[in-house]
């Protein structure tokens, strides 16, 4: 089973990656990627199956937090009675989303403000070395250069400086990371490709 | 024919399974990363006083081109539920994607029967934690505190959220290795977690947990392919400024 779970694997993904550059298998590229599209909703409701499992088992096992389960618990099965009753195009079901995902995510973002702010000041304490001292300067650099101030941009760093530092240094580095990630992704998927990497041998 | 990208591929699989057959029996030397050796410490420190670890694997999805972050979480996942797996509190894997939940699931079962403990494997140590971001993040965070998680790392692919799981972690004394392909994230982990890794040490992860060949040959691959960049750049830059081209 296992070995017949390789080579389906190894098979596919070497037609889908042949199917970028050779041009008779794009049409196999396509199909194969369409099945893909339509497992990853089948994984959605297996995944939610297993949100169920999780926090089911929470609340029986009467774990900390257990509440905070059975509030979610109410609230999935509350919106997925009312998704099929109505619809999700429905206004109401909207709403719904709107007034509870939309205003949540929105307080957490404002919350990021202030861990950020939490962990900027407590970097050289927890990390005392040149590379933080120059991570902290550059970011009140940027902040300063980048801020309306009462009497008036600071020429020289909003002109010259800022600019430089982002243009030039920034992108430079950001462009240097971006390979590094693109090789390591490159490597990474090649090892799961020829079968030294199976993240899907458990079941 | 795109033959640029198609010897890309070919050389870098080429140089791969030589460099796995060249390196199988003496133990490859890996530059040392102090997160990743912090990280390692803190994973035995917690199999030996009953703390359980936790990965994050983040939300993106393996169909998108962020995929290959994910795919080296798992394969870090992979290495840490088979040592840890018979702990009396073994590894969680959280994901922010049900395909990629899906497969956390099944790397953890994995590690557990390569050992030959399939039965000690449980399947809600393999979680999805929400569907967006933001809220898989909201779920994350209180699980630091109520699971007795003594480290944690964030590898895959994570934005600015990573921040609020950050602080969460500070607040419960917990270790926290940030490891994303995001830059911006990247520059947030460094400010906030306890140890973060910089661009594509994010990759070298599972090498530092394996013991096998591939892992290190990967890493010694993208060297390889690194200098060969390298090489290219500073040669179209030379060959730019004289007029050649």
């Amino acid at each position: 089973m296992h070995i017949l779970a390789l080579v389906f694997a190894v098979v596919a993904g070497l037609l889908i990656l042949g199917g970028y550059f050779v041009p008779s298998l794009q049409g196999i590229k396509g199909l194969l990627l369409n099945w893909v599209i339509i497992l990853a909703g089948v994984a959605t409701i297996v995944g939610v199956f297993n949100l169920v499992l999780v926090h089911g088992t929470r609340i029986h096992k009467r774990e900390k937090g257990g509440t905070y389960s059975a509030i979610l618990m109410v609230c999935l099965f509350g919106a997925f009675i009312l998704g099929l009753m109505l619809g999700p195009d429905h206004p109401d079901m909207r709403r719904l989303v709107n007034a509870v995902i939309v205003p949540a995510e929105s307080s957490l973002m404002a919350l990021l403000a202030v861990s950020l702010i939490y962990g900027c000041v407590r970097l050289l304490r927890r990390r005392a070395n040149l590379m933080s001292v120059v991570f902290l300067a550059t970011a009140i650099l940027m902040l300063v250069a980048s801020a309306t101030l009462p009497f008036g941009e600071l020429g020289g760093l909003h002109n010259f400086v800022r600019p430089w530092l982002q243009h030039v240094l920034a992108l430079g580095g950001a462009r240097g990371l971006l390979i590094g990630v693109g090789l390591g992704t490159l490597v990474t998927g090649l090892r799961v490709l020829i079968g030294a990497d199976r993240p899907y041998e458990g079941g | 024919m795109d033959l640029l990208g198609l010897g890309l591929v070919g050389l870098s699989t080429l140089f791969l399974v030589l460099l796995a057959r060249i390196r199988r029996a003496p133990s490859a030397r890996l530059r040392l990363i102090p997160g990743l050796s912090r990280l390692y410490r803190a994973f035995g420190l917690s199999v030996e006083d009953g703390t359980r670890l936790l990965v994050a694997l983040g939300g993106n999805s393996l169909l998108t081109r962020n995929g290959g972050s994910a795919l080296a979480g798992l394969g870090m996942l992979r290495e840490v539920s088979q040592k840890a797996s018979v702990s009396d509190r073994p590894p969680v894997a959280v994901a922010g994607e049900s395909a990629l939940a899906l497969l956390a699931q099944d790397t953890l079962q994995a590690g557990y029967r390569a050992i030959g403990a399939s039965e000690y494997y449980q399947p809600v140590t393999g979680r999805l934690a929400g569907m967006t971001p933001f809220s898989s993040a909201a779920a994350t965070m209180p699980m630091l505190d109520d699971e007795h998680v003594s480290a944690a790392a964030l590898i895959g692919h994570f934005g600015v959220e990573s921040a609020l799981l950050s602080d969460a972690a500070e607040r419960s004394n917990v270790l926290l290795l940030g490891a994303t392909g995001d830059p911006a994230a990247q520059s947030v982990l460094f400010a906030t977690a306890s140890e973060a890794l910089i661009g594509e040490e994010l990759f070298a992860a599972p090498a530092y947990f394996a013991s096998g060949p591939m892992p290190a040959a990967s890493l010694a691959v993208q060297d390889i392919l690194r200098w060969l960049i390298i090489v290219g750049l500073l040669l179209g830059a030379a060959l730019k400024v004289l007029g050649i081209i």
